[in-house]
C-alpha cells in the first residue's frame, strides 16, 4: 500500500515537473558565424543565408525568422529561391544539392529540407565534369541549370531532381560552334556564371571562365549568340530589358555587350576599368538596374587597385553622377538590391551586403545613401563580447530613459523602414521589458533589448572616456577629404581591434530599480554609474583600494592601472560615470555586488575583496585573500598562458583564411586544397593524439589562485544571532573559503554622515577546497532573498524574516545548505564526485507551470563543464531535471552562459552569435512566423500543387494558432571550432601542474 | 604454504587462546572467535586480568609473521583475534614506558618481515643501527586497502586510498587509452581510462597496489565507461579525501584466488619484485572475508568524511562542522580514532552537529593552530614521515 503511495506521489511528482520544465533551444540572436552565402526572393521578400557549417537561416520582416541545418557538416557554397515560389536551393562544399521549403503547420511555417540532389555524370568521368560551379533557378520554377567544372551544362527538373540528359549543354556543342579565331577555344574552362533572358526566359547566357560567353536557346537546343570575352570571367548581369549582357572580369573591368544587333554580330559596347590605370582587382559581381526616369544603378563589388586598396572590401555604387565606394570592415560574401514595386521591377531601393562579419543595408532612395538600422542580425561581436548580464522586467520608466539615450546615439541611421518584410511574426507581445547587457573589449557596454525575438540594440555605453586611453580616438580614417579616388566611405559597425586591452568589461551589474550601474574591468577598474538623461560635464572621482593592505614580498608582473583623466570629462545623455575605484594590484575584476539601498558595492579580484562606499564615496572594507605562497596571481592577467593560446588561435585562422581563400579559385587549386587540407588533418591528428595526461591531487591550501574571488553576495540576514537580521556580505573564493562580514548601515537619514562599518563575522572553509561559484540566503520559507530595493517596489517579494534562513554555498562540485546564523551543515548535494562534472554558471529562477499560472517553483539553474543545464529544487536541493545544452568542447561558450529570472538562458554559439534557451515550459521567447506562398505571376496552371497544399493548410491552420507550438527544429551548429584542440595543445603545453588553475581562472575570469 | 593451512584450521575452533605478557607476568585466558567484542572491552579485560586497573597500556600482538603489531582500536583488535594462530600473544607496556621502536614498521612498506621482526623482537643495539623511528601506535593510519574482494571479479582490484591527514600527495595520473572487452559479438575495443604515471614517493606508488596501465574501471563505486579523461579527473579529485578505485590490472599474475585452500603463493611465485601484490593478496586472503573486506555502497561513503568544512566564528574560535578541529592534529582516519584518545576531549566539546554522523566534535585549538594544522601537518611529522619512508627503502634494500 505504502508503495502504492509513494508511486503515485513520484508520478504527480513527474507529472508537476513536466508542468514546468521543459528545455527548448528557441532563437538565435546576433549574426551568423562565418556566412558563406547570401540568397533573395523578391517575391517572398526573404532573404536566405548559409554559413560555414552548414546552417541555412531566413529572414523576412523583423522577428520573422527560419532555421535549417545540413545533416552534412559542409559549408553552403549558393543559395538560391525558385522563382516565385517557397522553395529554394542551396549548393554546399561538397557538391551536392538540397531543396528546402517551408511549409505550413499548426498555423505557423516551418522550414524543411525535402530533397537532396549529387550530380552524376557519366561512368569513368573525372569528378571535374559534375562538380557544379554555376547554379540558375530557372523562371519556370521547374528547371535548375547546374554549370560545372568541366565546362558542362546539367539540367535538372525539380523538385524531384531528375536529371534531363537530352537538355544537358555539353562542352563540345558549345565548342563546335565557336568561332575559330577565338583564342580561348582549346579550353573553355568551367562554367563560372548562368544567367537568364529577363524578358525571354528560353535564352541563358553560359559564361566560362575564359571569358567566352554563350547565348543559349533551351527550346531549339542550340547557341544563338557568342560573345568572345577574352579576359577571365568573373560574374555576368542581363540587363532588365534584355538588351545587353554585363560582364565583370578578373583584371578589375567591366563590358557591356548589346545583344540588339544582328546575329553574332556582338560588340563591345562599352569596356571599363573603374579604378583602372594601375593594376586591379576583380570585379567579382556587377549588377546593373533602371530607374524610371535617368540613369541606371550600377552597382559591383571589388575591382580596386591591387596595390594601394587591394585590401580593401568594397561595394561601389555608381548612379549618374554620383559614385561611392561603400568601405566594409570585412571580406564580401555577396549582396542584393531590394526593389520597390508590386513586382519588384521598380526602382532600387535599398542594396544588402552580406560581409563576413555583419549585415549592412543602405538607403538608395535618400540622399547620401545612409544606412538603415538593422533589426536583426546585429553584430554583437563588432567588439569581443567579454561578459554579459541580464536583467529581468525592467520598470517602464528605466527602460524609457535607456531607449531615450539610445535614441540620440543612433541619429545617422536613414529613417526608412526596413526593406525586407516578408512573412508575418505571429509571436506574442514578450510579457516584460527584459534588457541583456554585453560587456565589450574596447571598455564598451551595450545594452539589448532581449524581450522578444529580435535582439535589437537598446543603448551604448563607453567608458573610455574616463581615462586616458593609449590611443587618440580620432586618429582613425574617418577623414575621408574632398575627392578622394576611390570614393571611399566607411560602413559597418564591426571593429575587433581594441585599443588598450585594459578597458574590457569583466563583470557588469544594473540595478533596475535605482538606475545605478557598476561596470568592472580587465585592470582592477570598478566603476559607478547613474542614468542622467541630460549630458554633463564632470570629473570623476577615482579611489585606490589596495587589495594587498601592504602585505611585504609581493610585486605585481602584469599591466599597469588605467589613468583616470583628472579634468572634467563631457558625458552624453545615459549612464554617467561618478566614481572610479582602482583595485591595487589592477588585476581583472572577477567578481561584483552592488546593493542600491545600503549604497554599497563589492568587488574582487585575485588578491582580495572590498567593499565601497559610493556615497560617501568611502572605503568600507578592504579584505586580503591571497596565499602568501601563491606569487602565480602576481602574474597578471594569464599573460603567459594567453599568448600562447592566442598566438595558437591566430595561426589557426590564418590556416584556415588560407583554406577559404584556395576555395574560392577551386578549379585549378584543387590538388592544392587537397594537399593544405591533409596536411591541416595531420596536424590536428597529431596533436590530438599527443599523449594527454591528467594528474590526480587532492587540492591544497597551496594552490595558485585559491585567493581569487568568485562570487560576491549581499544579504539581510541572520548572522549574529537568530533574534536580529543584519546586513551581510558574503564573499567565496576559488579555494573554497567563504568569508561574512556584518554590515552596520545608518539609517536613512544618517547614511550620508555616519560611516559604514564591516566587521567580520564568519569563514568558512570547504573541505573540499572546491571554487565557490555562488551564494544565496534562504529566508524562512526557503525562498532567496530578494534583490536590493525590489520588496520596495513588490511588496509580495517581502522575504519571511521568522524562522530560520539558511545559506546555500555552490562551490564547483557540491550544493551545500548551512543553516544560520550558526553554520553547521544542513544539506548537500554531490556533484562532481558522483558524475565528473562541475559547476561553470549558475543562478536562480522561478519557474512557473505551464498549466496553472498560480503554481510557480523557485529553482537553482546551473550548468555544467560537460555543458548540460540542471535544475535542483530549493531549499531542498534535489535534483530535477537534466538536458544536454552546449557541447562540452565549447569551452567559450559554457563561460558565456547567463540565466534570466525565468527561467531562461543566453550563450554565445559562436563568437557573434547568442543562442537563446528555456528550461521553463512556461517563459519561451521564440520565433512564430507565417510565410504565405506568393500568387505565381505565371499561369497558374504552372502551380504546382504542393504549393497550393501549403498555402491552404496555411489559411486553414490560422485558426490553432493558439495550439500548443510546434516541436521546433532545435539544431546546433555542428561546427568544430578551435576551442576543442586549443585547449588540448593548451594542456599539453603548460604541462600538468597549471592546468587546473589554469581552467579554473579561466572561468573565473570569464 | 604451511601458515595458511593452519590458519585455516584454526577458523574451526570457536574460541582463541589468549597469552598476555606483562613485565615478567603472564595471563592466560580465551576469547570467543566469533564475538571477541569491541575493543575498549577487551582493553578493559586486560587491566582486569593483569590487575592494573588504572595503567594505561600499550597493547601489542605478535601476528602470523612474527611481526609486533599494535592493538589500539576495534579493527586491529578484531584482526589480532582473526589472525590469531592459534594462540593470540600479547604483549603489553605501561605507556609511559613504551618503547615504540619494538613495533614493526607498517607493513606494507616492509618486505623481508621475517628477518626484521626478529630483529624487533629481541632488540639488539649493535645490530640495529640506526634505530628505527616509528611514529605513535595512535598515529598509525590506514595508507590504503584493497576492498570488496568477495564482490569483485577476481581480475579486478578496488584500492581505497586514505589521502586524509597526510601531505603525501596521491601522485598518480591518468590517460586515456582503448581496452579490449569481450562482448556476445566477439572483442570489442572500447575507450578507457588508464593510469599513466606513478609519482615516486607518492601515496599511489607506496601503496603498491596501482601500476602503470592498470584500466580504471570505476571512481567511487561510480563507472567510468562513457565518461572523459576531463570527468574522471574531476571525480577522483572530487573524492581524493576517500579514493576508491577499481582497476583491472595490467599485471594480472598477482589477482587474488579466491575460493581455493591456498592462495597468497600464486603472486609471489616468480619474482620477488611483486611481493607488493603478493603480501596485499595473502593478506586479504588470510584476514578472511570479513572485516577489512568491506561493501561500499554508495551511500556509506557519503557519509564519512565529507562534513568537515571549517568554521572559523569572530572571536578566533575554531571549529568543524562536523568534526573536531583537533581530527587535524592527529592525523589518522576518523572512523579508527574516537575509541582511544579522543573520547574524553570530544565529549568535552560544545555541541554535537546536525548530521555528524556519530562522530564527535570539539572545540579545541585557537583559530591559528586549527588553520595551520588543517592546512599543513606540522612540519617534524613530515619529516618524520619522510625518513621513516627512507628508512623503508633501506630495509627493502
Amino acid at each position: 500500500m505504502k508503495r502504492f503511495k509513494r508511486h503515485g506521489h513520484e508520478s504527480q511528482r513527474d507529472r508537476l515537473k513536466h508542468e514546468l520544465f521543459q528545455f527548448t533551444k528557441t532563437v538565435e540572436h546576433g549574426f551568423p558565424h562565418q556566412p558563406s552565402a547570401l540568397g533573395y526572393s523578391p517575391s517572398l521578400q526573404l532573404m536566405a543565408i548559409g554559413t560555414r557549417s552548414g546552417a541555412i537561416k531566413l529572414y523576412g520582416a523583423p522577428g520573422v525568422e527560419f532555421m535549417g541545418l545540413h545533416d552534412e557538416n559542409a559549408a553552403v557554397t549558393q543559395v538560391f529561391f525558385m522563382p516565385h515560389q517557397v522553395e529554394l536551393v542551396t549548393l554546399l562544399d561538397d557538391n551536392s544539392l538540397h531543396m528546402w521549403t517551408l511549409r505550413g503547420h499548426k498555423g505557423l511555417s516551418e522550414l524543411l529540407e525535402i530533397g537532396r540532389f549529387m550530380l552524376t555524370g557519366p561512368p569513368g568521368a573525372p569528378p571535374s565534369v559534375t562538380r557544379v560551379t554555376a547554379v540558375l533557378a530557372h523562371s519556370s520554377g521547374e528547371l535548375l541549370l547546374l554549370g560545372t567544372e568541366g565546362g558542362h551544362v546539367f539540367v535538372v527538373e525539380v523538385p524531384g531532381f531528375r536529371e534531363m540528359e537530352e537538355r544537358n549543354i555539353s562542352l563540345d556543342q558549345v565548342t563546335s560552334c565557336v568561332p575559330d579565331d577565338y583564342v580561348g577555344r582549346r579550353n573553355l574552362e568551367h562554367v563560372e556564371a548562368l544567367q537568364e533572358n529577363p524578358v525571354n526566359s528560353n535564352q541563358v547566357v553560359i559564361g566560362y571562365g575564359r571569358g567566352l560567353m554563350v547565348v543559349w536557346d533551351l527550346e531549339r537546343h542550340c547557341a544563338i549568340r557568342h560573345i568572345p570575352a577574352t579576359q577571365q570571367l568573373e560574374s555576368m548581369w542581363w540587363t532588365e530589358d534584355g538588351g545587353s549582357i554585363l560582364s565583370s572580369h578578373s583584371d578589375g573591368s567591366y563590358c557591356s555587350w548589346s545583344l540588339t544587333g544582328e546575329d553574332d554580330g556582338e560588340e563591345e559596347e562599352k569596356s571599363d576599368i573603374p579604378y583602372g590605370n594601375f593594376p586591379c582587382k576583380a570585379i567579382t559581381k556587377i549588377v546593373q538596374l533602371p530607374t524610371a526616369a535617368g540613369p541606371p544603378f550600377l552597382l559591383f563589388s571589388g575591382g580596386m587597385p591591387r596595390a594601394s586598396y587591394g585590401d580593401r572590401h568594397c561595394v561601389t555604387v555608381i548612379h549618374s553622377k554620383t559614385q561611392v565606394a561603400f568601405d566594409f570592415t570585412s571580406r564580401i560574401i555577396d549582396f542584393f538590391v531590394v526593389t520597390d514595386g508590386p513586382d519588384h521591377t521598380g526602382e532600387p531601393s535599398a542594396l544588402v551586403v552580406l560581409v563576413e562579419e555583419e549585415l549592412v543595408v543602405i538607403d538608395l532612395q535618400t540622399e547620401g545613401w545612409p544606412v538603415i538600422e538593422t533589426p536583426y542580425l546585429v553584430p554583437l561581436h563588432s567588439s569581443a563580447i567579454t561578459c554579459s548580464h541580464h536583467v529581468s522586467a525592467i520598470p517602464l520608466k528605466l527602460w524609457e530613459r535607456i531607449a531615450a539615450a539610445g535614441s540620440l546615439q543612433n541619429t545617422h541611421y536613414s529613417k526608412k523602414p526596413w526593406p525586407i518584410t516578408g512573412g508575418q511574426n505571429l509571436a506574442p507581445d514578450p510579457p516584460q521589458r527584459d534588457l541583456l547587457l554585453t560587456g565589450h573589449e574596447d571598455g564598451t557596454v551595450r545594452f539589448w533589448d532581449a524581450s522578444g525575438v529580435c535582439l535589437s540594440p537598446l543603448y551604448k555605453l563607453s567608458t573610455a572616456p574616463v581615462f586616458h586611453a593609449d590611443a587618440d580616438p580620432n586618429d582613425n580614417m574617418s577623414q575621408s577629404a574632398e575627392g578622394e579616388w576611390p570614393p571611399f566611405r566607411k560602413v559597418g559597425c564591426f571593429d575587433p581591434y581594441s585599443d588598450d586591452p585594459r578597458l574590457g568589461i569583466q563583470k557588469i551589474h544594473l540595478c533596475k530599480y535605482s538606475g545605478y550601474l557598476t561596470v568592472a574591468g580587465t585592470a582592477g577598474q570598478v566603476l559607478m554609474l547613474e542614468l542622467n538623461d541630460e549630458a554633463a560635464e564632470q570629473t570623476v572621482e577615482a579611489k585606490v583600494m589596495d587589495l594587498l593592505q601592504g602585505q611585504e614580498g609581493f610585486r605585481w608582473k602584469g599591466h599597469t592601472q588605467l589613468d583616470v583623466r583628472e579634468e572634467p570629462v563631457m558625458f552624453p545623455p545615459g549612464f554617467q560615470p561618478f566614481t572610479v575605484v582602482q583595485c591595487q594590484p589592477p588585476a581583472v575584476v572577477t567578481a561584483l555586488a552592488l546593493h542600491s539601498e545600503w549604497k554599497l558595492v563589492a568587488f574582487g579580484t585575485s588578491h582580495g575583496f572590498g567593499i565601497f562606499d559610493y556615497l560617501q564615496k568611502n572605503k568600507v572594507l578592504i579584505k586580503c585573500t591571497l596565499n602568501p605562497s601563491d606569487q602565480l596571481a602576481m602574474e597578471g592577467p594569464l599573460s603567459r598562458v594567453k599568448s600562447i593560446k592566442k598566438s595558437l588561435r591566430q595561426s589557426f585562422r590564418r590556416i584556415r583564411r588560407s583554406r577559404v581563400s584556395l576555395r574560392k579559385h577551386h578549379i585549378s587549386n584543387n590538388t592544392k586544397i587537397q594537399e593544405a587540407n591533409a596536411r591541416l588533418e595531420a596536424e590536428l591528428a597529431e596533436m590530438e593524439l599527443a599523449p594527454v595526461q591528467r594528474k590526480i591531487e587532492a587540492r591544497s591550501s597551496d594552490d595558485s589562485f585559491t585567493g581569487l574571488v568568485r562570487t560576491l553576495y549581499f544579504a539581510d540576514t541572520f548572522l549574529s544571532d537568530s533574534s536580529h537580521n543584519t546586513p551581510s556580505l558574503w564573499a567565496g573564493t576559488n579555494g573554497g573559503g567563504v568569508f561574512a562580514y556584518i554590515l552596520s548601515v545608518p539609517p536613512v537619514e544618517r547614511r550620508a554622515d555616519e560611516p559604514v562599518t564591516a566587521q567580520p563575522a564568519k569563514e568558512i572553509q570547504l573541505m573540499h577546497r572546491a571554487p565557490v561559484v555562488g551564494i544565496v540566503a534562504l529566508d524562512g520559507h526557503g525562498v532567496p532573498l530578494p534583490e536590493p530595493l525590489e520588496t520596495a517596489h513588490d511588496l509580495a517579494r517581502s522575504p519571511e524574516m521568522h524562522g530560520s534562513h539558511h545559506l546555500l554555498v555552490v562551490s564547483e562540485e557540491q550544493f551545500k545548505v548551512f543553516t544560520l546564523p550558526k553554520v553547521s551543515s544542513k544539506t548537500k548535494l554531490k556533484l562532481t564526485a558522483v558524475d565528473g562534472s562541475r559547476v561553470r554558471r549558475v543562478g536562480v529562477a522561478w519557474f512557473v507551470s505551464s498549466k496553472a499560472e498560480d503554481y510557480s517553483e523557485v529553482g537553482l539553474v546551473f550548468l555544467t563543464n560537460q555543458g548540460d543545464v540542471q535544475v535542483l529544487s530549493l531549499p531542498h536541493i534535489k535534483m530535477q531535471v537534466r538536458y544536454p545544452c552546449i557541447r562540452r568542447e565549447d569551452v567559450s561558450g559554457i563561460a558565456s552562459c547567463v540565466f534570466t529570472k525565468q527561467g531562461q538562458g543566453f550563450y554565445l554559439m559562436s563568437p557573434s552569435e547568442f543562442e537563446r534557451f528555456s528550461v521553463s515550459a512556461r517563459c519561451l521567447v521564440e520565433p512564430r512566423c507565417l510565410l504565405e506562398a506568393p500568387l505565381h505571376p505565371v499561369s497558374p496552371s504552372q502551380r504546382r500543387p504542393q504549393t497550393e497544399e501549403a498555402s491552404s493548410t496555411n489559411s486553414n491552420a490560422r485558426d490553432t494558432e493558439d495550439a500548443e507550438s510546434a516541436a521546433r527544429h532545435v539544431m546546433e551548429h555542428a561546427l568544430l571550432n578551435d576551442e576543442k584542440v586549443l585547449q588540448e595543445i593548451q594542456k599539453s603545453l603548460e604541462g600538468d601542474q597549471t592546468s587546473f588553475t589554469e581552467n579554473n581562472v579561466k572561468s573565473a575570469v570569464a | 604454504m604451511n601458515r595458511s593451512q593452519r590458519v585455516a584450521s584454526s577458523r574451526t575452533l570457536s574460541s582463541v587462546e589468549v597469552k598476555s605478557k606483562f613485565g615478567a607476568e603472564f595471563r592466560r585466558f580465551s576469547l570467543d572467535r566469533s564475538k571477541p567484542g569491541r575493543f575498549d572491552e577487551f582493553y578493559g579485560l586486560l587491566q582486569h586480568v593483569h590487575r592494573i586497573p588504572n595503567v594505561e597500556l600499550l597493547v601489542a600482538y605478535a601476528d602470523v609473521h612474527g611481526d609486533l603489531l599494535p592493538i589500539n582500536n576495534d579493527d586491529n583488535y578484531l584482526r589480532a583475534v582473526k589472525s590469531a594462530s592459534p594462540l593470540l600473544r600479547l604483549f603489553l607496556q605501561r605507556k609511559e614506558e613504551a618503547d615504540y621502536s619494538t613495533f614493526g614498521t607498517d607493513s606494507l612498506t616492509r618486505k623481508k618481515n621475517t628477518v626484521l621482526s626478529a630483529v624487533l623482537l629481541r632488540p639488539d643495539p649493535n645490530k640495529k643501527k640506526p634505530p628505527v623511528i616509528i611514529s605513535l601506535p595512535k598515529d598509525f593510519r590506514p595508507v590504503s586497502s584493497i576492498i570488496d574482494v568477495d564482490i569483485l571479479p577476481e581480475t579486478h582490484r578496488r584500492v581505497r586510498l586514505y589521502k586524509h591527514g597526510q601531505e603525501k600527495p596521491l601522485g598518480f595520473y591518468i590517460r586515456d587509452g582503448s581496452s579490449v572487452r569481450v562482448t556476445p559479438q566477439g572483442l570489442e575495443k572500447v575507450p578507457g581510462i588508464f593510469i599513466s604515471r606513478l609519482v615516486p614517493g607518492g601515496l599511489a606508488e607506496s601503496t603498491g597496489l596501482l601500476a602503470v596501465n592498470d584500466e580504471v574501471l570505476e571512481v567511487n563505486g561510480i563507472e567510468v565507461a562513457g565518461k572523459s579523461l576531463d570527468q574522471v579527473t574531476d571525480m577522483m579529485i572530487a573524492n581524493s579525501h576517500n579514493l576508491i578505485i577499481t582497476v583491472k590490472p595490467a599485471n594480472q599474475r598477482n589477482n587474488i584466488v579466491r575460493g581455493g585452500v591456498a592462495s597468497g603463493s600464486s603472486g609471489r611465485s616468480s619474482d620477488s619484485g611483486a611481493s607488493y601484490h603478493g603480501y596485499s593478496a595473502h593478506a586479504a586472503a588470510a584476514s578472511g572475508p570479513t572485516h577489512i573486506i568491506q561493501n561500499f555502497p554508495v551511500g556509506e561513503l557519503e557519509s564519512d568524511e565529507d562534513d568537515e568544512d571549517l568554521v572559523i566564528e569572530v572571536g578566533g574560535e575554531a571549529e568543524g562542522v562536523g568534526r573536531s578541529a583537533s581530527d587535524h592534529s592527529v592525523p589518522s582516519l576518523p572512523r579508527y580514532e574516537p575509541h582511544l584518545n579522543l573520547r574524553s576531549a570530544g565529549s568535552s566539546g560544545s555541541a554535537f552537529s546536525a548530521n555528524a554522523n556519530g562522530s564527535l566534535r570539539g572545540s579545541s585549538g585557537s583559530l591559528n593552530n586549527a588553520n595551520t594544522s588543517s592546512a599543513t601537518p606540522s612540519p617534524d611529522r613530515a619529516k618524520e614521515r619522510r625518513s621513516l619512508e627512507e628508512e623503508g627503502t633501506v630495509i627493502t634494500l
